[in-house]
Parts: structure tokens; sequence; C-alpha cells
């Protein structure tokens, strides 16, 4: 297929948006180039890392295998858009500060995506159910440990049971 | 004091607002795309590129094949400091594209276009014809006499061999009583897998070429693309920005070369390389796989008596980091558990692989797969207990190792033991798992390690660092030693605050290393780094004080004997006064009618010495046999890594390590076709790399005996913590089911074959 490029209107952190895409782009092509939404990473560009996941219309997505034309009318959100307009940062990202949770940070962002999806079900998930829907993450780094903490942290945080303790 | 506490990364904050800048974040859009054309046969010799066809697709810049290179600049790859004595210089085995392929995946082509798309159609569209010899892919096949041959100069394929002996085996080997314990112990090749590919872009201005790249050891890269390209080397500058992860893969010229010859070859047009996912399983490194033959004379008091090693090291096709490895865990052999009588041999030699060079441990998780599966073999025959069995062979307190000059000085074999058992409730679940019957039996499983800190003698290991007093009174500190995942800046920080005497937020290191403008030094490796940048920063760090000090003592008309700083402020040590803070010194000293000064230090350190770091891992298992499937219920590692600068971020690089480890030990292996060299698995969901749900908590304890050798008490953690996981995750299958699986990752295909062979199935 040749370059033929088709208008793509969507919100992506909060602001409407759009552009002319290649229709051959994925949606991590049209966010990072495009948008300069570099947050989003390319770690295998087949949907086996997670490191390029963002939020579309509320539900996590590998991004690298989600067509940027399919994002017409959805509403999108990149770690670019989880931190306030004033520089503030959200309480998943400072959990991830906190429980030394960060190394590269490469696939920081994807796992901060995922775990934003979860702490948004806004609902007591067990260890077992954590370690699930975050299982589409790949880290080299942390071993996941201080990942885990940090997600139930802020878990039982928003719930109002920070009490009990991770461990 | 900042030393010793859980103070946050300096570059946390920006990493989880995603503002963290790596290779693919800064390259302009400007770039023209390079892609790899690799070979799809085993061993031979490429006869013709037919690139007719893949020229006449839209947005391709230029094609070039191995035929294109015209000067045959040979070069080694590895991540090695440079040695001036040409006996001991890395093999220089490697071309930009070669002609003659020695594994399927080697680099024979590369296409540039305009982007990724047309550079992918291209690579499809290039015809390749090959003349094809036959290849090998075991390495003791490849020793045999009629093997097919590599490398030219290289007889049944032998990069080298190294030969140790001690007292005399043969003759040490008649005492009377001995019992005889044999074992064949295998450790299968695996990939980094960081989740950052390697990337590279080049670019020229004013005659000079610029590749920014991630890689580990941007110096000694400019150093290997100067001797690629036949250039002096002061006209390549390789810029390193923050990389997402290397472990090793990173320690080593991957394709620098390539893209700054592209760059060349285009006239200086900025060129990006960016792998993908499945050719970094392949064409970048992999771990060795190691076979290893050890023969134990034990005597019936539980010592040993006699011990041989025979250990095989698949090279795959080039020499990258060659012997080092092989001879690091042959090494180890020797030195764990001492033995009077000892013979040792180890080989590494070539196969049509891919290649193997530096991974986390580098060698010492192969040796310690080997050794810690045997010392648990023995223990066994001998009718001991395993850890008793460890705690009377193990390296004496006072042990100093005849080459290095390292000692132990601690007992920190036996308080690591301790602690890791008490952690995990060793000795209740042992006695509880002893003689299972049934289809799910659990099991607990000890293994330890020793981890050298940095290269030293085998080369001089030299830090620089340079300081730079702004005009408020914070500093910028520069290190050749290089940041990628583990934390070095942040403990980096924490030294430079101490020793000046300054508030941690006044100090900033530079994350990005320059060749242009950092100072020298060769980078991120052998868990060298916290401990090398030690003495540079406490030195430099000195260096400055005094200037300083000299400086605050013309302004304040006090003696210099009486000056300190304090939480960044110059101090009078006889009364505590304080008496100017060291923004208003500096202030003073760049904008002084009378006396300006630009407060700088930078120094070199040379380190003449080196320690060891030890440990252990403690892994309880749960194994259903019919399923041939373990589960991980529990583990621990305790380390002795001296003086923790920062417990929390140690605590982490700890978990890494043993998810390393535990995919190591239970399912990462990369498998290749037996009828063409293949890879099969080369992608990150048939590779099996550990998953969130593959772990259970994992646990990292520490013993800090401070290292007096260190400039902060501190020693190796890096990599350590991948050391002994495999091994005790084996002695724990064995313990649950009396299996001895010898050859990792104990996966349900070993499990059903050795369940087989045993009689469980």
């Amino acid at each position: 297929m040749s370059r033929q490029y088709k208008l793509v209107s969507c919100t992506i952190n909060g602001k409407q948006v759009e552009k002319m895409v290649d229709v051959r782009a994925s949606l991590t092509d049209m966010l990072r180039d495009d948008y300069r939404l570099t947050s989003v990473k390319r770690g295998c560009e087949v949907g086996e890392c997670g490191a390029c996941n963002v939020i579309i219309d509320g539900e996590c997505f590998n991004s690298c295998i989600y067509l940027a034309v399919w994002a017409q009318g959805k509403e999108i959100l990149t770690l670019e858009g989880l931190a306030g307009p004033d520089g503030g940062i959200s309480d998943i990202q400072q959990a991830f500060i906190d429980e030394a949770a960060v190394q590269c940070g490469f696939c920081t962002p994807g796992f901060i995506m995922s775990a934003a999806a979860i702490l948004e079900a806004k609902r007591e998930f067990t260890d077992d159910e954590i370690r699930k829907r975050m299982s589409g993450n790949l880290c080299r780094c942390t071993g996941y440990e201080n990942i885990f903490r940090a997600v139930k942290k802020t878990m039982l945080q928003r719930l109002g049971k920070e009490k009990e303790g991770i461990l | 004091m900042y030393v010793g506490k859980n103070v946050p990364r300096v570059d946390a904050r920006d990493k989880v607002l995603g503002r963290t800048k790596y290779t693919d974040d800064l390259c302009d859009k400007s770039a023209y795309i390079a892609r790899v054309l690799h070979s799809t046969i085993a061993h031979g010799r490429v006869v013709s590129v037919d690139t007719s066809e893949a020229e006449k697709i839209p947005g391709v810049v230029k094609i070039f094949t191995c035929f294109d290179v015209k000067e045959k600049h040979y070069f080694p790859t590895a991540g090695h400091p440079w040695s001036t004595d040409p006996d001991h210089q890395d093999v220089a085995d490697r071309l930009v594209l070669t002609e003659e392929v020695r594994f399927y995946g080697d680099d024979i082509g590369a296409v540039v276009a305009e982007d990724e798309i047309a550079a992918a159609k291209a690579l499809r569209a290039i015809r390749v014809e090959y003349e094809e010899y036959p290849f090998v892919l075991d390495v003791q096949e490849a020793m045999r006499d009629g093997a097919p041959r590599i490398h030219k100069n290289y007889p049944h394929n032998i990069l080298k061999h190294t030969g140790t002996r001690r007292g005399n085996y043969e003759e040490a080997i008649k005492e009377p009583g001995l019992t005889k314990v044999e074992g064949w112990y295998d450790t299968p090749t695996v990939q980094h897998c960081h989740i950052e590919n390697f990337i590279c872009y080049a670019e020229m201005e004013g005659g000079r070429i610029t590749v920014t790249a991630s890689t580990q050891i941007p110096h000694i890269i400019r150093r290997i693309v100067g001797q690629a390209l036949g250039i002096e080397w002061g006209r390549v500058r390789v810029v390193k920005p923050y990389i997402g992860g290397g472990f090793g893969n990173k320690q080593d010229a991957l394709y620098e070369p390539l893209c700054a010859w592209l760059c060349m070859q285009l006239g200086g047009h900025l060129v990006k390389l960016d792998v993908p996912r499945e050719d970094t399983f392949v064409s970048n490194r992999v771990r060795h796989a190691i076979r290893s033959h050890i023969i134990s004379w034990v005597r019936p008091d539980g010592t040993y008596a006699a011990r041989k090693l025979e250990a095989f090291s698949d090279q795959g096709a080039y020499a990258s980091h060659g012997h080092s490895i092989a001879a690091k865990g042959a090494g180890a052999f020797s030195q764990l558990y001492p033995c009077d009588n000892i013979e040792v041999d180890a080989y590494t030699v070539f196969t049509n692989k891919p290649v193997a060079g530096a991974m986390r441990g580098y060698g010492i998780p192969q040796a310690m797969w080997a050794v810690e599966a045997h010392t648990e073999d023995v223990a066994a025959r001998m009718g001991m207990d395993p850890v008793e069995f460890r705690r009377r062979n193990l390296m004496p307190v006072g042990y100093v190792d005849a080459f290095s000059r390292n000692e132990l000085y601690d007992d920190t074999f036996n308080q690591c033991l301790d602690k890791a058992m008490e952690a995990i409730d060793y000795k209740r679940k042992y006695k509880e798992y002893q003689n299972q019957t049934g289809d799910i039996r659990r099991g607990i499983g000890v293994a330890v390690f020793w981890y050298n800190t940095a290269v030293w003698p085998i080369s001089l290991e030299t830090s620089s660092c340079r300081m730079v007093l702004n005009q408020d009174g914070s500093l910028q500190v520069q290190l050749g030693e290089t940041e990628i995942g583990q934390g070095a800046d942040t403990a980096y920080t924490q030294m430079t605050a101490d020793v000046l005497g300054v508030p941690l937020e006044n100090v900033h290191v530079v994350s990005c290393q320059d060749t242009d403008v950092t100072p020298f030094g060769t980078g991120a490796y052998a868990s060298r780094q916290t401990y090398t940048a030690g003495f540079s920063i406490r030195q430099t760090a000195l260096l400055l004080k005094e200037r300083i000090l000299k400086y605050a003592g013309g302004l304040t008309r006090m003696p210099v004997y009486n000056l300190d700083i304090v939480e960044g402020v110059i101090v009078r040590t006889t009364d505590g006064r304080r008496l100017m803070t060291l923004g208003e010194l500096s202030t003073e000293a760049l904008y002084s009618l009378k006396d300006s000064r630009h407060l700088t230090a930078e120094s070199t350190s040379q380190i003449k010495s080196n320690a060891y770091s030890f440990g252990c891992t403690i892994a309880e298992v749960e194994v259903d046999i019919p399923m041939c499937k373990v589960k991980l219920l529990d583990i621990v590692n305790a380390h002795d890594a001296g003086t923790l600068i920062n417990p929390a971020l140690a605590e982490a690089q700890v978990h890494g390590g043993m998810s390393m480890g535990i995919g190591y030990g239970m399912s990462e292996r990369l498998i290749f076709d037996e009828k063409t060299g293949r890879p099969l698995n080369n992608n990150l969901l048939d590779y099996k790399l550990s998953t969130f749900m593959d772990h259970p908590r994992l646990k990292a304890v520490f013993v800090e005996n401070a290292e007096p050798t260190s400039a902060f008490g501190t020693k190796a953690l890096g990599e350590p913590p991948a050391c002994s996981v495999a091994p005790a995750i084996r002695n724990a299958v064995y313990q649950a089911t009396g299996v001895a699986v010898n050859e990792a990752p104990v996966n349900p295909h070993n499990l059903f074959r050795r369940f087989q062979e045993e009689g469980l199935l």
C-alpha cells in the first residue's frame, strides 16, 4: 500500500486535537511522532511488552498494535496526562517514587498506565488479581516487587484502607 | 549525612512523568532509517546480492551490501578497556558488514530509507545467493576433528583454553576411602531483554562524527567506532543519554560502528538504526551457554581431597568478550570451596550461533549453576546436611586470593546463610519437606556465590571526576561512570554531598556522558561503578573543598585549618560560627572585583584493589510431578555488598537480579533449529521472560561488613543478585523430588525427561 492519509480527530490528555495521519501508522507512531508524547515507548511493537500502554476510553491498550486511525473520536490518556497542569503528580506516580519502583524507567510509563486503569476501577483487588492485571507489562530491572508495592499501596490509599499495610 | 539513607532516586520524578529522554526521543525526525540485512543461513559465504527490486521501492535512499565495504577495518567489540599490549587486546574479528556468514542472523547488508516501512519492505525484496558450508551448534561437537572451521586461525574452533593446576590431582585421588562424585551441568543461551532495544543515531558536523547511542560504555564506543571506520578516535564523539537497561548487552559495540559507517557513506546525513526486538535476541549479544564437568573426591569427614572442572563455553560466531567469561567462572570454582588439589580446564569455543558477550554475572551464574548443583549432589551422596556441608568447605575467613589479593575479612558466608535461613524459616521447612511422597511435593534449596568487584588486576581500574561550583553554591558533578537504571547517579549525589558538606539538592550529577566533555571513564560493567567512582568522588570533593576553604580563608581572614563546610555553610570550627554560605562565597568568587575564581576540581583515581562480594539464595518450591511444573513459593537473597549507600535502591537492585535468576532457573532459553541454525523463539512471547505472575514476593536481606579497601565501604551489588538464584531453585526441586536436574532451566521440558528417566512418570 502506498502512502494514504486520513484526518484523525480525537481527545488526547483532555485536549481536542486533529491531524492528518498515515493510515499505516500505529497509535504509538501517532502519539510519538505527530504529538511528541514520548512517554509512549517502543519495546517490541507487537503487543508483548506493554511499554506503549495508553488508556483509550477508560481501557488500557497496547498502542503499538492499535491503528492510529482507530483513535477517531476516542479519548486517549498518556502518562503526560496524569500530571496536573501545574506539574503536580498523581498518587500512583508518587508511589512509584516512594517505593523505589523506578529503575531504568523505560517500562515505567506503561506500568503506570496499566496501574491507573486498575485504580480507576475503584475496588479492592486481591494480590493475585493485581498480578494478573499487571502481567501484560514486562520489566527486566525491578523483578516487579516494588511496582507491586506501589500499586497495592495506592489502591488501599484510595479506598481509605492504607493502614492495612502492603505486606 | 546522606550515605546510608533511602534518598529517592534523583531521576525518579522525571521518569514517572515520562519526561526522561532516551535515544529515540532525542533523534530528529529528519533521520534516515537504517535496517540491517541478516543472513538466513548459519554458515557460508555471500555470493551475490540482488538489490534491484528493493531499490525500486519508493522511499529507499540507498542499499549497502557486504561488497560495498572496500576498506576492511577489522575491529573488536568487547567493552573492555583497551590494552596497549597487543597480546592482551580483544580479538578484532568483526567488519561492519561481512561476506563470510558465521551464524543465522549475521550482518550482510543494510538498507537506508526515508521511513521504517520502506526500509522493512526493501529488506524483504533483497535476494541473496549463498555458498553454504556445514555448520555446528554444539560446543563440544565444534571441538571435534573434522568439525566445520568457523574462523581460519582457530583450530578445533577453540578461541582460548586456560588451565589451572594446584597440588597434584592424580596423586591425591589415590588417598584411601574417598568417594567420587561426578556430574555434567548445562546452562542455556539466554538474552538480556532490556526493554529498550539497542538504538543509535549518527551525524557528521565539521568533519567529525557524533554517535548518540544506548550504551553502557561511551568512551569505549568512541575508540571502537574509530577503529571500525579507520579514523582518528578524536574525530568520534559519543553521547550516551538515559538508557532503558543494558545488563551487559550494551557493554559491547553493537551497531554503533555500522550506523557511523552508513552515515559517512551518505555524506554525513543523520541516520538512525533502531533494532527490532526479534533482531535483538539474535544479532546483539547473548549469555554464554556453558557446559561444565565436575569431579570431586570427598573424604568421609566431608572435606575435599581433590577436584576437577572442565568447562566448555559457547562463544557463538565472534569473539566479543571471549574467554573472559569462562575464565571468571573457572576462577570461582577453585576459590569458593578451596581445595589443595585442583585441575581446571576452561575452553571458549566458536559455534555457528549468536555472539555471546557480557551479561549480568559474567560467567558466575553459569559457574554457580554447576558448582552449587554439584555441591548439593556431593552433600547428598555423603549423607550430610547441605548447609552444614557448605559451611565446612566454604572459603574461610582470612582467605586471600594469590592473583587479585582479594581477601575475605569477615565471617560473611555464615552471616548471610544465617540471615537468609531466618528470613525464610529454612530449618523448619527443610525438616518438614524431607522424604515426601505423592504427586505434589515441596522442597527448599540453598546456593551461595562470590563475585569480584571491578576487574583489577586484569586491567588498571581508573575513575575520573570533575566538580564545578556554580554561582549559587550548587555544583555539577561529571563522571565517566554511567547511569543505566541501577541508581548510580543517586549514589554519587549522596557521596558528593557528604564529602563536600553540602545539601543533597545542591548536587547535580550530569547523567548524560558526552565524550567531548565528560572526563574519561570506561563505564558500567563488572559491578564496579559504586566502588570505582567512590574513590574519584571522595578525592575530587576533598580537592574542591580545599580550594573552597582556601578562598574562604582569604575572604574571612581566618586560617584554613579552622574552617569547614557544614550543610552548605562555611563554619568556623573553633566556635561553630556560621561565617557565610557557600552560595555567598561562590557568588563573590565568580563576580569579585579583586580575586575572581572559577572554583572547580578534577582528578583521576587509580584503583589498585578489588573486593569480594558475597551472598546466597534460598528458594522454596512446590513441584507438580505429573504436570512437570514448578511453582516458586518463596525466595530470599542475602548479600554482603559492604556498606549500603542507599538501602532502598540496593534492595531494588537485588529484586531485579533475583528476577533474572528466576528466569534463568525456570523458563528462559533461546532455542535453535538443529537443521538450519535458525533461532526459533526470538520474541518476548515465546522466549518466556518472567512476568508479574511468575514471581512470589521477593525478599532481600543484607549483611553490612564495611569493605576496608573501599572509599565508602561499599562493593559489588549490580550483578551478584543474579548469581545464585537458579541453582537454589534446582536444589529445592531436588529436595522435593530426589531428582537432580542438571540442565537449566528447570522447565517442564527438562523435568519431563528427567522424571521419566528417574521413573517418577
